[in-house]
């Protein structure tokens, strides 16, 4: 380590010592941590724990589907009297376990889970930070997602059993405590989990964006950041400025529903007597309802469009087709997002023409979508492709991304939607284009940077039979729906075996619960293999895959603090993969254009002229040793 | 061990802002965009018919004065901050927290006019918003007096003066903020009754 710089170089990080040598206690450094790396980790677990129990909740419902004439009597033990006393599931409690898992799913899994662990995780390490703006914020923001966790999960054992009224909580049935059991207690301690999930999304958010703008390393500009970075930067701005929105929403829900105000609700009858309140809209609440709702789906999905855009260059060993492209296309969604969301509408009697002008909207989402879709495909195009575990589930993604997002043209058409609307198709549809899509880019940036987390590699033979069998398994599960779905079964409904058209489709439903048993089994092979590994994987090499961004510098285990000398400076952009000339098939964004004079393209030696020239814009770079 | 020097170019340091600062921006681009919601909630629901008319209570008139003034004075505890002159600084961080304070209980009067006017929480959309919305604005405006309390506290300790002027920015930025968000709500309700 032998960087001595002269004049000018700027000490930002005159606290780095401060950190470097400092060690606390177990609960500082583990419980109540502020190193955005031990932050990115609990958010990891615990999502990872939502996942399996919403997983879960999912298989059990699908038992109910696949097999309605199965007796469920061995299930008691779990789930007490939630099975009635002929063995078969309570009705109120499967809308019940289908709301659960979709609020788990969407918020706990895919937004905390996924944007709290990567973004928290690489923020600071890919833009040469030493911790987040905030991160006192940053571990207020994990401790108030745990309490919101921790809500939520009691509401599951109440005896009125959690919220039933869907993950959207459509008024009246969600304001009406009278409407269903599920409506009751889980109902209200579904709002305060999800106030609170509010706020810690919000904190992140705020420090996500703060870091990303004003903590930037000496020439990491805006057009050398990875592609993650501008993802997070992206999601977090949507969060900000719709979440307040969903904010608002649930603050007159409950005042509806504990105050005794009309905001929602009007004219309701319940057995013959007619209730007090009047003058309020049910379309009102999806208004603000929607208007986080579909913004959320792309909260959801960036992350992990970044995500795949960083390991399928890093993968393919070269640069990702269309930079500019890829940061202009997700900026272009993100503005899309918010003027789209009367789609979720159409058939709740909108104006006809309001209906054309918001699918006019919808349907140009599918330009950016495809632009991104062409330039992974172009990454991947010849290039000397590396099938990591990351990889794959990578490409499993844009697969993903494709089918569902397909269908979406589909759902997007007012007319279609009349048909189509609330039944499975729309269940398939966004399992693949949101749910899957997005879980795949979990999984992925979990195996890429397992490495940096936890010091040690993941097994790949382990990872690549985790991601065939789940590849699989999910077409197998959400392929058969659309056919469900076009012959007009609709979604949360507890059985289907009255209507006599059901009973041609009864092989496919038992078809799909087995493939989503066998899908959620695999999910245990990759615990097995996540856990293994923290302790006995193989020690990973500093840059294990041979990329180019700045966390790939650190040493093995960073400490809080990140790197233990000074941060390291960028000289260009991260996906200088195979460059014609060079030495190796990488160049790491801090090496400078000087080092690397036989593959330079003549407009970069041009900016070392530029930049050195006169004796205060330069350093002087002593030898390594 | 050989010593070639090289020569390199040197990196840019990207242009940044105090992030704290920053923070706070985004902060109140997230309370304004709850009172969005509801505004936008409340033309939604208009639209609708079935709305209920009344006059607001006169005292929201005063209350923003009140308001208002506030913000004066707590500019002036900032261009005391910026001369060093301390005991200003705390005297103008008081009465602005007693300002506030006032509002407050302004606005608390003003429901009681409403009360008295047989608007209530309950009833039609039309009255139930003015409380929420008022209501949560009172609720940043608590906010903001505890906020103007850490000041002073911050003022007593000698960390407020010229030279360390951003606590007192920022608490500047927030009250101006609470002042604007205020006007800009009575302007709404004045205007779509
Ligand atoms: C093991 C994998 C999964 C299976 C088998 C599964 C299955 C299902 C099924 C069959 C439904 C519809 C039930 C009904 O409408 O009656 C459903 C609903 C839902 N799922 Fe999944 N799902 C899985 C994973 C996911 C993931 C990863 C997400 C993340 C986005 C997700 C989000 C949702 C949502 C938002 C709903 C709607 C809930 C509602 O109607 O309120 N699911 N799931
Ligand atoms: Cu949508």
């Amino acid at each position: 380590m032998a960087t001595t710089a002269t004049h000018h170089d700027i000490h930002h990080d005159t606290h780095a010592d401060e950190h470097e040598h400092h060690e606390g206690n177990f609960w500082t450094n583990y419980i109540f941590s502020q190193d955005h790396k031990v932050i990115a980790k609990q958010f990891l677990i615990t999502g990872i724990f939502w996942a399996l129990l919403g997983g879960i909740l999912s298989v059990i419902f699908r038992l109910q589907l696949g097999f309605p004439d199965a007796s469920l009597e061995w299930l008691r033990p779990v789930l007490g009297g939630w099975i009635t006393p002929d063995g078969k599931l309570n009705q109120e409690f499967y809308l019940a376990l289908v709301t659960m898992h979709g609020t788990i799913m969407v918020f706990f899994v895919l937004t905390a889970g996924l944007s709290g662990t990567f973004s928290n995780f690489l923020i600071p390490l890919q833009i040469g930070a030493r911790d987040m703006a905030s991160g006192f914020l940053n571990m207020l923001s994990y401790w108030f997602f745990f309490t919101s966790s921790v809500i939520m999960f009691i509401s599951l054992f109440i005896s009125t059993g959690p919220a039933g009224g869907g993950w959207t909580i459509y008024p009246p049935l969600s304001a009406l405590p009278q409407a269903i059991s599920g409506s009751g207690l889980g109902m209200t301690m579904w709002l305060v989990a999800m106030a609170l999930f509010i706020v810690s999304s919000l904190l992140g958010g705020i420090n996500y964006i703060t870091t990303i703008i004003n903590m930037r390393t000496r020439g990491m500009s805006f057009t050398k950041m990875p592609l993650t970075i501008w993802a997070f930067f992206f999601t977090a701005i949507i969060g900000l400025l719709s979440f307040p929105v969903l904010f608002a929403a649930a603050l007159l829900l409950i005042f509806d529903r504990s105050f005794g105000t009309s905001f929602y609700l009007s004219d309701i009858y319940i057995q013959g007597q007619a209730l007090a309140h009047e003058g309020g809209s049910a379309i009102l609440f999806q208004h603000l309802f929607w208007f986080l709702g579909h913004p959320e789906v792309y909260i959801v999905l960036l992350p992990a469009l970044g995500i795949s855009s960083e390991i399928i260059a890093t993968n393919s060993r070269k640069p990702i087709f269309g930079y500019k492209a890829m940061i202009g296309s997700m900026l272009f969604i993100a503005i899309l997002s918010f003027i789209v969301w009367a789609h979720h509408m159409f058939v709740t009697g909108m104006n006809p023409f309001l209906g054309s002008i918001f699918m006019l909207l919808t349907l140009i989402i599918a330009v950016p979508s495809a632009v991104k879709i062409f330039n992974y495909v172009t990454t991947l195009w010849r290039g000397n492709i590396r099938f990591t575990p990351g990889m794959l589930f990578s490409i499993g993604l844009v697969s993903f991304f494709l089918t569902g997002g397909i269908t979406g043209i589909f759902l997007g058409n007012s007319a279609i939607d009349i048909q189509l609307h609330d039944t499975y198709f729309v269940v398939a549809h966004f399992h693949l284009v949101m749910g899957s899509a997005s879980f795949f880019g979990m999984m992925a940036g979990v195996y890429h940077w397992f490495p940096k987390m936890f010091g040690r590699m993941m097994d790949h033979r382990l990872g690549a039979i985790h991601f065939w069998i789940t590849f699989v398994g999910v077409y197998l599960v959400f392929f058969p729906l659309h056919y469900i779905g076009i012959a007009g079964f609709p979604r949360r409904y507890y059985s289907f075996t009255n209507f006599a058209f059901s009973s041609g489709f009864a092989d496919l439903n038992m078809l799909v619960s087995v493939a989503a048993i066998l899908t959620l089994a695999a999910q245990f092979i990759f615990l097995f293999n996540f856990f293994y590994s923290m302790f006995r994987g193989k020690l990973a090499p500093a840059n294990p895959w041979n990329s180019n961004t700045l966390e790939w510098t650190t040493p093995r285990n960073p400490q809080h603090g990140n790197w233990p000398g000074e941060i390291p400076a960028v000289y260009r952009w991260p996906y200088d993969y195979s460059k014609p000339g060079a030495k190796e098939d990488f160049i790491p964004q801090n090496v400078p254009y000087s080092e690397t004079p036989e593959s330079n393209l003549p407009h970069e030696n041009d900016q070392i002229k530029l930049e050195s020239s006169g004796d205060s814009g330069s350093i002087v770079i002593g030898p390594k040793h | 061990m050989s010593v070639d020097i090289k020569i390199v170019e040197e990196p840019k340091q990207p242009m940044t802002m105090n992030p704290k600062k920053f923070g706070m921006w985004l902060f109140m681009v997230t309370v304004f965009m709850v009172f969005a919601a509801l505004s936008s909630a409340y033309i939604v629901r208009r639209a609708e018919g079935n709305w209920s008319y009344f006059e607001l209570p006169a005292l929201f008139w005063v209350n923003t004065v009140v308001i208002l003034i506030s913000s004066i004075t707590l500019q002036w505890a900032y261009v005391s901050a910026k001369r060093d002159n301390l005991e200003s600084v705390k005297i103008a961080t008081i009465i602005t927290a007693i300002l506030g304070i006032g509002f407050m209980v302004g606005q608390y009067f003003a429901w009681a006019d409403l009360v008295t006017n047989s608007i209530h929480l309950v009833g039609n959309p039309s009255g139930s918003f003015v409380y929420i919305i008022s209501g949560l604005h009172g609720a940043h405006v608590l906010g903001g007096v505890i906020y103007l309390l850490i000041l002073l506290s911050a003022t007593q300790k000698g960390l407020v003066h010229s030279k360390s002027l951003n606590r007192i920015e920022m608490c500047a930025t927030y009250w101006h903020f609470l002042g604007g968000l205020w006007l800009y709500l009575f302007l709404f309700l004045l205007l779509y009754r």
